[in-house]
């Protein structure tokens, strides 16, 4: 076999390739603002429980409805206010970020894995297999992604992963149609003719030969879907059939904060939805980022 | 042409079958469907009665031929809530969805065309930034904030808008706004991608080499090839609109399909939920379809073929 | 009778900036040409050679990347290069006309032939939208497609390779320019119908006394429809003059190295002769005569000095040392006996 990958070109992934791929990451216009405001809201979900002064999910009901600090009535013991069973909000804005964190990646990499497995089957394997798993590809497209998620949150019931494996199960039909596409065309490459005249099996080919090859657009797409499986979780939460209480989640804290709205109780609402939109943005803006390096011809995405 | 159309709706007929195929088997994956289709609190006879409706005992194949043919008769079941057939209640409903879904559509066309076009001829200046930025915002603002946000603004501290609730034109603004918000990002988006593609394509080379003006050159050679895509998407993202707008339906509580979807959840009313989602992916099978053909009449090519 | 040139190009430079500015791409590098009214040019040369970039430098229409950066366009005296985008938007199509290698692509799929056609009469002339289809129709029949009045209401797609290249044909002439640039108008054509494209070209100019400068790579084409000839390399004019003459007698060493490459029937060699070597990269030229690197009659000067343009005969010119004829060329005795 070892013949086989010198010959053909695409030797399977190293420590010093991954490296030398890596490196174009040191670069000017690498979004800088984002990755950090991500990597605080990751290192803040990890260390919730040390940096949360408060217990999120235990309030004082004595301390309803706090403003934050800056406001009249605010102190400096609830720095962002409470909510209507007096529990801090600060805190429940960090645990939420682990729910986000958790959920968004978990779910990505889980959408990811199966939506780019069945797309190199699909496409590799050709036939029957193909149009079975496009059919049904294109029918899971057409279920609308939010509905579907709360179809199946109404037959299992929620909680934290569940809602990851029905976002995964909601998303990986994002990524089977594009990896389907690449693996059409580099079927047709030299290398996987070569390697199938020099008798690999078809699970070697798929495996060593194109997955490598798939992995960069496979990366890019869940760039893309982080912001939107977070925001389904959030809407999700939202709705009530998310993260259950009470756990702190963004998208709970919002529906919570509806009533309190209207008689201008804003932060209740303004600050998880700034939480939501920060990552998202960020998890977009560094998306596009690595869409350009990765592979410019993905920028139309 | 006839081919086309022909294939395209097996396709079709294909896609609705394997959608109800889905919900048929999620519906079972948990090995007992009774705790779903029977309401909470329903008496022996009840749940027996439910048994022998939906074929609980019997083989699943058989359950799904009971299913498939309730559904071709348009029969989602009966509310357990509204004790009204599911899909009366959905028809009731679909229409304020789709006034909605329309507005914001033209909305975000509105915005998102021209600010597209106006992007992709002023390449890497001003208004592309621009354009950039908004996209980004669209595509990171979820419907539902903009929503909350623009209650927050223009009811609570304006006191302009009505917060909640149907019935006059001012009631449909900010959720049309809202939920227009995030497909106004993708449309300019996807124009603008779509113009700087034909703008350097080699008709259009030709069309400036024959001493056309600009405006000209844009207007015409430039903008209708590039607005089929954009077209194709709006049409898509109509029907995904009717879909999407749950959340922003539930926030200003207009009464379409997207908020009895929350009170099935809500009040447990899993046939409800069962039937939104089905009609839901129906829907946007059909209106593919719809697409595709209107799309052979509209671009030549497809319409002569032979 | 006046003898001025119709265009006139004087030391035209077009550069390609890349976006940081750090590298510059000597697309068209001190090109110096003229062509009359009713002559053929041919400009031939490698890919790479600018020649396409040349003829879009002629009509102003650059990728953004690109940028005129010196000399003079006389184009019936007037310097194009001064005029305003309005003034020059006016000189395209209705004086001078460009037709492009790619048929298909070149026709815009959604709107019908006799709207394409009639559109620069529409535009220049002010042309009604009645005698403008009119008149397209007149038009295809004058580049010979036969039943032009079905055809004017088809689509590009419905039409075959060789009739559309003819409808480009019949955009290019609709406003009767003065002159007409073909960038590889023949390539992707098939043999049989290249030969009936270029009669049809030979007639059109005779009819309409078009000057009509034709780009190619294929000498065969340039020895049938051209009088005059300019070789390009990297960018450079490197030779120029009547084509017979230079057929006969090349002065620069890569015109001779083009000319036999050529596979004759009558040659008993059994292997291709082939330029050796690779064409330049433009971003970084040597500092010598850009052929220098290939070049199998290279000798120190070359290295060193870009040669400049040399009167070889009259309206013969040669960018080589071998064709400098002061007394301090060591080479000059060559090339009086090459001149022979």
């Amino acid at each position: 076999m070892s013949i086989q990958t010198e010959v053909i070109g695409l030797p399977p992934l190293s420590p010093s390739r991954v490296a030398s791929r890596l490196s174009f990451l040191r670069l000017k216009d690498f979004p800088l603002i984002p990755a950090l405001i991500l990597g605080l809201i990751a290192l803040v979900a990890i260390f919730a429980n040390f940096l949360a002064p408060h217990n999120p999910e235990i309030g004082s009901l004595t301390a309803r409805f706090k403003p934050p600090f800056w406001q009249t009535g605010g102190t400096m013991k609830y720095l962002l206010g409470t909510d209507q069973l007096g529990r801090d909000v600060l805190s429940r804005l960090i645990f939420g970020a682990r729910v986000s964190v958790i959920v968004g990646f978990t779910a990505v990499i889980f959408a990811g894995t199966v939506g780019t497995t069945l797309g190199i089957i699909s496409g590799y394997l050709g036939g029957w297999v193909d149009q079975v798993i496009m059919r049904l590809t294109d029918t899971w497209l057409a279920l609308p992604p939010l509905m579907f998620a709360i179809f199946l949150a109404a037959i299992v019931g929620p909680s934290m992963w569940n809602i990851v494996i029905i976002l995964g199960l909601v998303y990986w039909t994002r990524y089977a149609r594009v990896i389907r596409g690449e693996v059409l065309s580099l079927k047709e490459r030299e290398f996987v003719r070569l390697a199938i005249v020099a008798g690999c099996s078809k699970r070697t080919i798929m495996w060593r030969h194109i997955l490598p090859n798939v992995i960069n657009s496979a990366i890019v797409i869940g760039t893309l879907m982080l912001g939107v499986v977070i925001i389904t979780e959030a809407s999700l939460s939202f709705l009530g059939i998310g993260v259950p209480p009470p756990q702190a989640a963004w998208g709970l804290m919002l529906a919570d904060g509806r009533q309190s709205l209207m008689v201008g109780r804003w932060w209740l609402s303004v600050l998880p939805g700034c939480c939501i939109m920060l990552m998202v943005l960020s998890a977009n803006l560094l998306g596009d980022w690595l869409r350009v390096k990765l592979d410019p011809q993905l920028r139309q995405l | 042409m006839k081919r086309y159309i022909g294939r395209r709706t097996a396709y079709c007929l294909l896609s609705l079958f394997l959608l109800s195929l889905t919900i048929f088997f999620f519906v079972r994956v948990t090995g007992d469907p009774a705790t779903l289709l029977v309401e909470p609190g329903a008496s022996e006879a009840d749940i027996a009665a439910i048994h022998h409706q939906f074929g609980l005992d019997k083989p699943l194949w058989v359950q799904y031929g009971i299913f498939v043919a309730n559904l071709a008769h348009g029969d989602l079941g009966k509310s357990f809530y509204y004790r009204t057939p599911v899909m009366e209640l959905y028809l009731s409903r679909l229409p304020n969805s789709l006034y909605l879904a329309t507005v914001a559509m033209a909305f975000s066309l509105i915005i998102g065309i021209p600010t597209g076009v106006l992007a992709s001829v002023r390449v890497g200046r001003f208004w592309d930034r621009a354009g950039k930025t908004f996209t980004l915002l669209g595509l990171s603002l979820p419907p539902f904030w903009v929503g909350l946000v623009l209650i927050l603004v223009f009811s609570v501290y304006l006191g302009w808008l009505p917060s909640s609730g149907a019935g006059t034109p001012l009631h449909l603004i900010m959720p049309a706004f809202a939920l227009g918000w995030y497909f106004a990002a993708a449309h300019m988006r996807l124009t603008r991608s779509s113009m700087l593609e034909v703008l350097g394509s080699e008709y259009v080379k030709l069309a400036r080499l024959k001493g056309l003006p600009q405006s000209l050159v844009i207007a015409k050679h430039a903008f209708k090839n590039a607005l089929i895509p954009v077209l194709t998407l709006a049409g898509i993202n109509l029907v995904i609109m009717v879909n999407v707008a749950t959340v922003v339906e539930v926030v200003f509580a207009w009464p379409g399909i997207g908020r009895l979807l929350y009170e099935g959840i809500t009040f447990r009313d899993f046939p409800v939920v069962q039937g939104v989602v089905l009609m839901g992916g129906a829907m946007i099978v059909i209106v593919n379809l719809v697409i595709d053909i209107l799309y052979a009449v509209i671009d030549p090519r497809i319409r002569l073929e032979s | 009778m006046s003898t001025r040139p119709l265009l006139e190009l004087k030391n035209l430079s077009t550069h390609y900036v890349s976006a940081q500015g750090a590298r510059v791409v000597r697309a068209v590098d001190e090109v110096s040409l003229r062509i009359n009214a009713g002559e053929t040019l041919g400009i031939v040369g490698e890919s790479g050679s600018g020649k396409s970039t040349l003829a879009l430098t002629i009509m102003r229409i650059l990728p953004m990347a690109a940028r005129i950066v010196s000399g003079q366009m006389l184009f019936e005296g007037e310097d194009l290069l001064l005029k305003s985008d309005e003034e020059m938007r006016h000189v395209r199509g209705k004086r001078i006309a460009m037709i492009l290698q790619d048929p298909m692509a070149s026709l815009n799929p959604l709107f019908t032939v006799g709207d394409q056609v009639g559109e620069t009469l529409r535009v220049h002339e002010g042309t009604s939208r009645a005698s403008a289809w009119s008149r397209a129709i007149d038009l295809l029949k004058s580049v010979r497609i036969p039943a032009p009045e079905t055809r004017v209401t088809q689509y590009p797609h419905e039409m075959s390779g060789g009739m559309r290249q003819r409808i480009v044909g019949a955009i290019g002439i609709s406003c009767e320019p003065r002159l007409l640039i073909a960038d590889e108008p023949t390539t992707s054509l098939d043999l049989t119908i290249q030969a009936q494209y270029l009669a049809l070209l030979r007639d059109l100019q005779r009819a309409h006394g078009l000057a009509l400068i034709f780009i190619t790579h294929n000498l065969g084409i340039v020895a049938k429809m051209c009088d005059q000839l300019a070789v390009m390399y990297a960018g450079r004019v490197v030779e120029s003059g009547p084509v017979s003459q230079i057929f006969n007698t090349p002065t620069h060493p890569y015109t001779e190295a083009l000319l036999n490459s050529i596979p004759r029937m009558s040659d008993n060699r059994q292997r291709l002769t082939a330029i050796d070597g690779q064409p330049p990269d433009l971003s970084a030229m040597p500092p010598g005569c850009s052929f220098a690197p290939r070049c199998p009659e290279v000798f120190d000067r070359c290295r060193a000095q870009a040669p400049p343009a040399f009167t070889t005969a009259a309206g013969r010119s040669a960018r080589c040392w071998l064709a400098d004829v002061s007394r301090d060329n060591p080479a000059h005795l060559r090339v009086e006996s090459r001149a022979l």
